[in-house]
């Protein structure tokens, strides 16, 4: 059924099933947000216990769907894969130091002999949880801020030159630091970091039974409301009057020779031609406020639902206006026509066809997770079960 | 060879090389210790004796510890394919990444659902589905191990792709063969039945201390039995999926048989060296000079080695000498170029692929066509691209495309040599264990403690051997690590290495010291 597809199509997929995995680890990063609020929303050791193991419940979902975000990126896209990971080697590598040291923490954290003490594992938790956040929303913000990066491919060629056979080349000394210097680039990152604490707040208080958890969540909420609003309008507003980089089709010529090119209010004009994307977005971000808000005036618990659909449906719209309609997803700043579009950094039409295949499988991947977290759900913790639990965090 | 920053690449490989081998510390636990703690509970919802429940909790807490810390080294594996191979990645990511894919979608997020589950759940879902779960754990982390280890099989055996000049790049085209591919099926064999013998090893070694110690016998002895039947079982089939390992790379690495064996020159009924030292290490280091090797002692057996490469006592198998300079097989008449050849046609296929793309950035038609169907030409690609990487070397630099003879040498008879320690092991406890009298056999179970660095130990070796043994491709014949590497400084990565070497091992003592003061708690000892 996929092989009838074109190519296009199939590079078209592969992008909104990245899209969809990244849409769902920034929902699913209510774990990292959590993580930072251990010690502003729990004040005793008996209701951070409850928060850890709340959260400890669910990490795995989170990293794993950021491994097979980063294994489906590089099925389906490996030109990405090898000119980001390669190139802005310290801001992936901090990543991947935040990501190991919540690995352990919360196994380790509470059993006996651990050697770092319990206080250095909830640390390792609050450093995942901020800058885990911060840099993924920084890294991504580059999707439109642009990288200085080459690419040539007859690099590989190079044997008898004195230059590198490395077709992807960074072109700054940072590698990849330099994204911090760019104010739009802060402000996802922030942003991201105050939505997933907002999502972690949500799902405290879905999650947990205790009033008192209860009652700092909710003013927590209001507190990191604020900032989140300020950030990701400041995002949104700069990247709607930004010039983008636009692909310029040439009929005829083959896909992977297509010059880029700078356009005025490229973003904008995107959520214009994509009226599909544009509806997503503002029903994502409704349902991000609705959460927000519903569980700020209300009695509701369950505003991590609508927070949490609402950021799925906000991400990936983000995601559509950095691919889709003759987009370069992955700029140069450097060298434009070296940057990455879904045309000319996919894997082979074979390749994806054989990946569409696997990807059936991702409905009844999703069925049993859900089911499982009901299993688990199926009544909220409280301190009464963190006394008699044998497995605990 | 001036173009390539060599302190760069050794930096790269041993970032690799250690994040690796920190990973597998882990995973080999993680793979059998799973089927053992599902036997046991499969026994108690069988029984519904409480035993084998405690029982089954208490491995599945260790199991616990050790999958957390193999979780956090894989995530930094899985990147530094970019992170560190960029052009790696891109050179062959149409094929590679595919399988990565497929394991996180098919086996990460069902070993890490359903583990909540068995962590989580005994209060909360029914006894079988429980139950289910528990075998769906292990079930997820073997698969996980299926799709990584035909990702590496593929690269010790290129197959079921073809080379497309425009994207250059190999893209695949045939996804089965890449599956089913002799060295795939071997590795994933060889190696999950390797990780089986690990863990019945471990569970055995645990066991034994708590008999030394005269506490929870009834428990410790229970363990061992189902140990060592697994492991028997596992062991057998290990021994004889690490003989179908050397015979795939009999054919398919031929250098890396013949370091693994420390064999110079090649002949017909070779022997095999049971036991050797070898006199001293033993490299190559330019045209045509050999430090001659020899054997401070040495015990062979006549004609196996060649009838364990091809089932043949007569056959011939080329040593490093031949593989350098060319030989022709005595038996069937092949002739196969020296690596000087090799190296001429490596950089005839470079130097194409260079003109075409050329040709196509001007927009010269009747130029591109021409090349573009040498790439089409089964022959050419046959003599010719087949040896794309060796283009990179030049005559000068020929001894770096010979591995460590030695370290192959050692590493395989480390893991030969031991199995037949394993092998014995489960039988003398399942034999002691069926007649009741382990307690009495206290050196034997002091033997067994022991035995669990041992079994690490064989199984470090074992990916020692398959990774050291193919330097310096990355890629058969395609890719050598010279071409794979990213573009960075070496200080940077020098950098990274020592971060990563200094994290790891805070968190394995960490994991060891808890692993311990579990144990030390006891099965009955509670959570
Ligand atoms: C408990 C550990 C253990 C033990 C006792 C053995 N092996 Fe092994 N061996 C492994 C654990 C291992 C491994 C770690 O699983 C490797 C690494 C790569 C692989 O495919 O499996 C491996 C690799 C490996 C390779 C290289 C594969 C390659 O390069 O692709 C060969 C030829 C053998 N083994 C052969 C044997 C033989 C003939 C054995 C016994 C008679 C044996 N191994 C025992
Ligand atoms: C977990 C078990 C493994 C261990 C212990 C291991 C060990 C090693 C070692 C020691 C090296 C360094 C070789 C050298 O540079 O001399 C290496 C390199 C490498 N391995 Fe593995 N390996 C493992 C599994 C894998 C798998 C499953 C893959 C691929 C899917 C893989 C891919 C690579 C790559 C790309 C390199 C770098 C290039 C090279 O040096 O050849 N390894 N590994
Ligand atoms: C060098 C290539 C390898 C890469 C890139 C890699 C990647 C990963 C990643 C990303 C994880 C974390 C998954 C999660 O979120 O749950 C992981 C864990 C795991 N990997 Fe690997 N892996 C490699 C080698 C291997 C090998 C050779 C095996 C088995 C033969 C293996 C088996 C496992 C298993 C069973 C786990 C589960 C966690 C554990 O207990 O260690 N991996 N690996």
């Amino acid at each position: 059924m996929f092989e009838s597809l074109s190519l296009l199509a199939l590079q078209q997929y592969w992008w909104v099933i990245v899209s969809l995995l990244a849409s769902l680890l920034v929902f699913l990063f209510f774990v990292q947000g959590g993580q930072t609020l251990i010690y502003t929303v729990a004040k005793t050791e008996a209701e951070r216990k409850m928060l850890i193991n709340s959260l400890g419940r669910k990490w795995e979902f989170t990293f794993t769907t950021l491994v097979t975000f980063g294994g489906a990126f590089f099925a389906s896209f490996p030109l990405f894969y090898s000119t980001s990971f390669g190139g802005a080697y310290w801001v992936w590598m901090a990543i991947l130091f935040a990501f190991v040291i919540q690995a352990v923490s919360y196994e380790y954290r509470s059993k006996a002999n651990n050697f770092l003490g319990q206080k250095t594992f909830e640390w390792f938790l609050i450093l995942n949880g901020a800058l885990g956040t911060i840099l993924v929303g920084t890294a991504v913000s580059t999707f439109f801020t642009g990288s200085e990066f080459s690419v040539n491919k007859l690099n590989l060629t190079n044997i008898f030159g004195s230059g590198s056979t490395t077709i992807s080349a960074w072109e700054g000394p940072a590698h990849g630091l330099e994204a911090v210097l760019n104010v739009q680039n802060v402000a996802l990152g922030l942003a991201i970091f105050f939505l997933a604490r907002i999502l972690g707040l949500l799902y405290f208080m879905n999650d947990i039974a205790d009033v008192n958890i209860h009652a700092r969540s909710k003013k927590q909420l209001l507190i990191n409301a604020v900032p989140f609003l300020v950030f990701f309008l400041l995002f949104v507003g700069l990247l709607l009057v930004k010039d983008g980089f636009a692909v310029i089709p040439e009929a005829g010529k083959d896909p992977l020779l297509w010059k880029v090119q700078i356009e005025p209010y490229k973003y904008f004009n995107n959520l214009l031609a994509m009226p599909l994307v544009l509806i997503m977005f503002l029903l994502g971000v409704v349902a991000v406020l609705w959460g927000i808000i519903g569980t700020l005036i209300g009695k509701c618990t369950k505003g991590i639902f609508s927070a949490g659909l609402g950021t799925v449906l906000t991400v990936f719209s983000v995601f559509m206006l950095a691919g889709f309609n003759n987009t370069a997803y992955y700029p140069s700043t450097f060298d434009l026509n070296s940057s990455l579009t879904i045309m000319n950094s996919s894997s082979s039409k074979f390749t994806l066809t054989a990946m569409s295949y696997v990807s059936l499988l991702v409905p009844f991947v999703l069925v049993y997770i859900v089911w499982a977290w009901r299993a688990i759900n199926n009544k909220k913790i409280d301190a009464a079960e963190m006394q008699s639990e044998t497995h605990t965090y | 060879m001036e173009n390539f920053d060599l302190t760069l690449i050794d930096w790269s490989r041993g970032q690799f090389a250690l994040t690796a081998m920190f990973h597998w510390i882990f995973v080999p636990l993680t793979l059998g210790l799973a089927f053992i703690i599902a036997i046991m509970e499969t026994i108690y919802v069988k029984t519904g004796d409480e035993k084998w429940k405690k029982m089954t909790k208490f491995w599945a807490t260790l199991f616990g510890i050790n999958f957390a810390i193999g979780v956090a080294t894989g995530l930094i594996l899985e990147f530094e394919f970019g992170t560190n191979w960029s052009n790696y990645s891109w050179f062959v990511g149409d094929i590679f990444g595919a399988p990565l894919a497929i394991e996180g979608i098919m086996a990460f997020f069902m070993e890490s659902t359903f583990i909540a589950i068995m962590f989580f759940g005994w209060n909360k879902v029914s006894k079988k589905t429980h139950l289910v779960s528990t075998w769906l754990v292990a079930v997820g982390a073997n698969l996980s191990a299926l799709w990584i280890l035909v990702a590496n099989a593929w690269m010790q055996e290129p197959v079921g792709m073809v080379f497309n000049p425009d994207t250059a790049r190999n893209e695949m085209v045939d996804f089965w063969a890449v599956l089913f591919s002799p060295s795939a099926i071997n590795k994933f064999l060889h190696t999950i039945s390797s990780a089986y013998v690990l863990s019945a090893v471990f569970v055995i070694g645990v066991s034994s201390w708590y008999l030394l110690k005269n506490r929870d016998a009834i428990f410790a002895k229970k363990s061992i039995l189902v140990a060592s039947v697994f492991g028997l079982m596992a062991a057998l089939y290990m021994v004889w999926t690490g003989d179908e390992s050397a015979r795939t790379i009999a054919r398919v690495q031929p250098m890396k048989f013949a370091s693994m064996e420390a064999l110079w020159d090649g002949q017909t009924n070779v022997p095999l060296v049971a036991f050797g030292i070898l006199e001293k290490p033993a490299l190559p280091k330019t045209q045509g000079q050999y430090q001659e090797k020899d054997f401070y002692i040495k015990i062979e057996i006549p004609n196996a080695l060649s009838y364990m490469a091809f089932l043949n006592a007569n056959a011939y198998i080329p040593g490093v000498k031949d593989l350098v300079n060319g030989y022709t097989d005595s038996n069937t008449g092949k002739v196969e170029p020296s690596y000087y050849d090799k190296i001429l046609r490596g950089k005839e296929a470079i130097t194409t692929l260079k003109n075409y793309k050329e040709a196509v950035n001007r927009g010269d038609e009747a130029q591109s066509t021409l090349l573009r169907a040498k790439f089409e030409d089964k022959e050419w690609m046959a003599t010719t691209f087949k040896y794309f990487g060796y283009g990179y070397y030049d005559n000068k630099s020929v001894g770096g495309l010979i591995p460590s003879i030695p370290v192959s040498f050692y590493a395989f008879r480390i893991m030969v040599m031991l199995s037949g320690h394993f092998l014995l092991l489960f039988i003398l406890m399942l034999i002691y264990g069926l007649k009741n009298k382990l307690e009495k056999m206290r050196w034997l179970l002091y033997v067994a403690i022991w035995t669990i660095p041992l079994v690490y130990l064989a199984s470090q070796a074992g990916w020692v051997l398959a990774e050291m043994g193919r330097q310096p491709w990355v890629i058969q014949d395609l890719m050598p690590t010279l071409s794979a590497v990213s573009k960075l400084d070496a200080s940077s990565v020098q950098i990274t290495f020592w971060l990563f070497a200094v994290t790891f091992t805070t968190l394995l003592i960490a994991e060891v010291k808890i692993m311990i003061s579990q144990i030390k708690k006891g099965i009955t000892g509670g959570h």
